[in-house]
């Protein structure tokens, strides 16, 4: 059985139901496949979500019944060593009140499957449990629908949105985008720890409907290229770790054990203490940058979200990256049906709305950074630990006069990270995010 | 915790067929080295037999999709589970 409808979107996640909201919202007769059995079901972030970007699809979310699990008040950056680590924390009472939900943790399964209930309630079709199988093409190449694993069969669409995440099968087989290489994507784990509320708010020192966000450099990815998070969810923590995938392979690490070394750490160990952990997921992260975006539209369709490699890792956003490139997908498509043209040249206007947009811009601004991070290992291995050492001595009371301490810290810093080298990263870290 | 704990903790709609295959398995035997299937998958899903064979229990999978593009000779043929099956998440 053929169906057919005017847009078709392949995925449900924020940059499909984005797209999604913005047509239905003009009376587009809207299909969007979803694999999973609901939005959500197969989708993972670290957890935080941007309220200026929902508010751009869903202006009023908050008063929508958002499952909205803590607002974050409070981020902090540790710099981990093996034992120990540094930490930085900023507080704000700003996001508390007048800028509260600018930052705040959703679970995936609860946020997507609301996402997807808005775009419902105007007029879109969500249809679950349905993999999109094949891309279809006219005699003439152009294309023209879906292939789908279920009865539904081929969906007939005059454009199609690609929204289906970084891991793309459905890419690798039509080539739409080309599948990336190990090194441009990064394998994360994730753990949901559950607490009570009130020892989550009473450890993180926050109320029960705030929360913080922690990003943890350093050690902790036994010197992959990589990060780990923990964030508060009202009665659960979210654990995440994560490397580059090569570096996995290089190094021969499990991320199964990677997770368990993470929880271990004595600065996270205290935070999940008599937690139990629920769920354990992985997923990856586009980690290509600027130089990997692929060619995000042609005769026929568009490629928003992770599918189009849009995630700034310095600043984990993708969510909001996923809903305005899905927004700006979704506008692109309003101006073609006016037009009544599809081509690769009507639909080139995504990319100019793209450029003009934050999207672009902060991943052309950030697009040294990956390559900065591949170049210097050292972040991740004798950095955290050289700076630790220098710090534990400094700060151990021993009858040591200072000024005999600073010079072996900086001669035990030195014979670890020569200080060219040293020079050099910081010139480089400047660059790559100047 | 070891992963099989982990992946007790999870709900998986599991499907009678494999989604993953091993499309050579004498590539596994001869040209591959490192075999990182063995260590890269955050599910434990691959292991080594007895007689040297890869092993594939596809029904733990997280579909991450890291097998399909880190088997150095491409030699997983990968899918997503059909619609509606494989892991499914509660809290996301
Ligand atoms: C561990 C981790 C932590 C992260 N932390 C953050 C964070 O804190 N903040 C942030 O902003 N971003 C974060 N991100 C990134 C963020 O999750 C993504 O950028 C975002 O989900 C991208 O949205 P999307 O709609 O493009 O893709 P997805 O959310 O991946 O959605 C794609 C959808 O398409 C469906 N699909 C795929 N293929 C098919 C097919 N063939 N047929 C039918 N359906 C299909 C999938 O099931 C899925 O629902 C994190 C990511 C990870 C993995
Ligand atoms: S990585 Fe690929 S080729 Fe190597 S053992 Fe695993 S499946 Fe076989
Ligand atoms: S997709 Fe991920 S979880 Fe599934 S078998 Fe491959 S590496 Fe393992």
């Amino acid at each position: 059985m053929t169906e057919s409808c005017e847009v078709a979107i392949v995925g449900a996640g924020p940059a499909g139901i984005s797209a999604a909201c913005i047509l239905a919202d003009q009376g587009v007769e809207t299909v969007v496949l979803e694999r999973g059995e609901f939005p959500g079901s197969k989708n993972i972030s670290g957890g935080v979500l941007y309220g200026h970007d929902l508010a751009g699809i869903i202006p009023d979310f908050a008063r929508q019944d958002c499952p909205i699990e803590r607002n974050i008040v409070e981020s902090r950056v540790w710099y981990a060593s093996d034992e120990g680590g540094f930490s930085l924390a900023y507080r704000d009472a700003i996001f508390k009140e007048e800028r509260r939900l600018n930052v705040f943790t959703v679970g995936r399964a609860r946020f997507d499957r609301w996402f997807a209930r808005q775009a419902e309630k105007k007029g879109a079709l969500v249809v679950c449990g349905t993999l999109a199988t094949d891309l279809l093409r006219n005699k003439a190449g152009r294309l023209g629908g879906v292939r789908t694993d279920r009865e539904l069969g081929d969906l007939k669409a005059r454009v199609i949105l690609l929204a289906d995440g970084i891991n793309s099968p459905l890419a690798a087989k039509t080539g739409f985008r080309p599948d990336p290489a190990p090194e441009h994507v990064a394998l994360a784990v994730k753990e949901i720890i559950e607490l009570p509320e009130e020892i989550i708010s009473e450890r993180f020192n926050v109320s029960d409907e705030d929360g913080v966000s922690i990003e943890i450099l350093g050690s902790v990815t036994r010197g992959m290229n990589g990060v780990g998070a923990l964030y508060t969810n009202k009665k659960s923590l979210s654990l995440v770790i994560g490397g580059n995938l090569r570096d996995f392979a290089e190094l021969k690490l499990k991320p199964y054990e990677l997770i368990e070394e993470f929880k271990a750490h004595p600065m996270v160990a205290s935070l999940i203490k008599d937690g139990v952990p629920r769920e354990y997921m992985a997923h990856w992260l586009p980690e290509g940058g600027y130089e990997h975006v692929p060619r995000l539209f042609g005769d026929g369709y568009l490629i928003a979200g992770d599918s189009g490699m849009l995630f700034n890792a310095l600043h984990r956003e993708g969510s909001n990256m996923a809903m305005v490139s899905g927004k700006l997908a979704a506008e692109t498509i309003l101006q073609a049906l006016k037009k009544d043209d599809f081509s690769e040249e009507s639909l080139s206007i995504y990319q100019e709305k793209l450029k003009e947009s934050f999207v672009l811009k902060d991943l052309k601004k950030y697009r040294r950074f990956p390559g900065f991070l591949r170049k210097h290992r050292e972040i991740f291995t004798d950095l955290p630990l050289s700076l630790s050492m220098a710090a534990r001595d400094m700060l151990t009371v021993d009858g040591v006069d200072k000024k005999t301490k600073q010079s072996r810290s900086w001669k035990m810093i030195k014979s670890k990270t020569p200080l060219l080298r040293l020079a050099r990263l910081l010139f480089n870290a400047w660059r790559s995010v100047k | 915790m070891n992963i099989e704990d982990k992946l007790f903790l999870n709900r998986f709609q599991v499907d009678d067929t494999s989604h993953l295959r091993i499309v050579d398995p004498k590539l596994c035997l001869e040209e591959c080295r490192d075999q990182p299937c063995l260590y890269l998958c955050p599910a434990r899903v691959y292991t080594l037999e007895q007689d040297g064979r890869i092993n594939a229990a596809y029904e733990g999978c997280l579909e991450c999709g890291s097998c399909r593009i880190g088997c150095p000779e491409l030699n997983i043929e990968w899918r997503f589970p059909r619609g509606g099956y494989g892991v499914r998440h509660k809290f996301g």
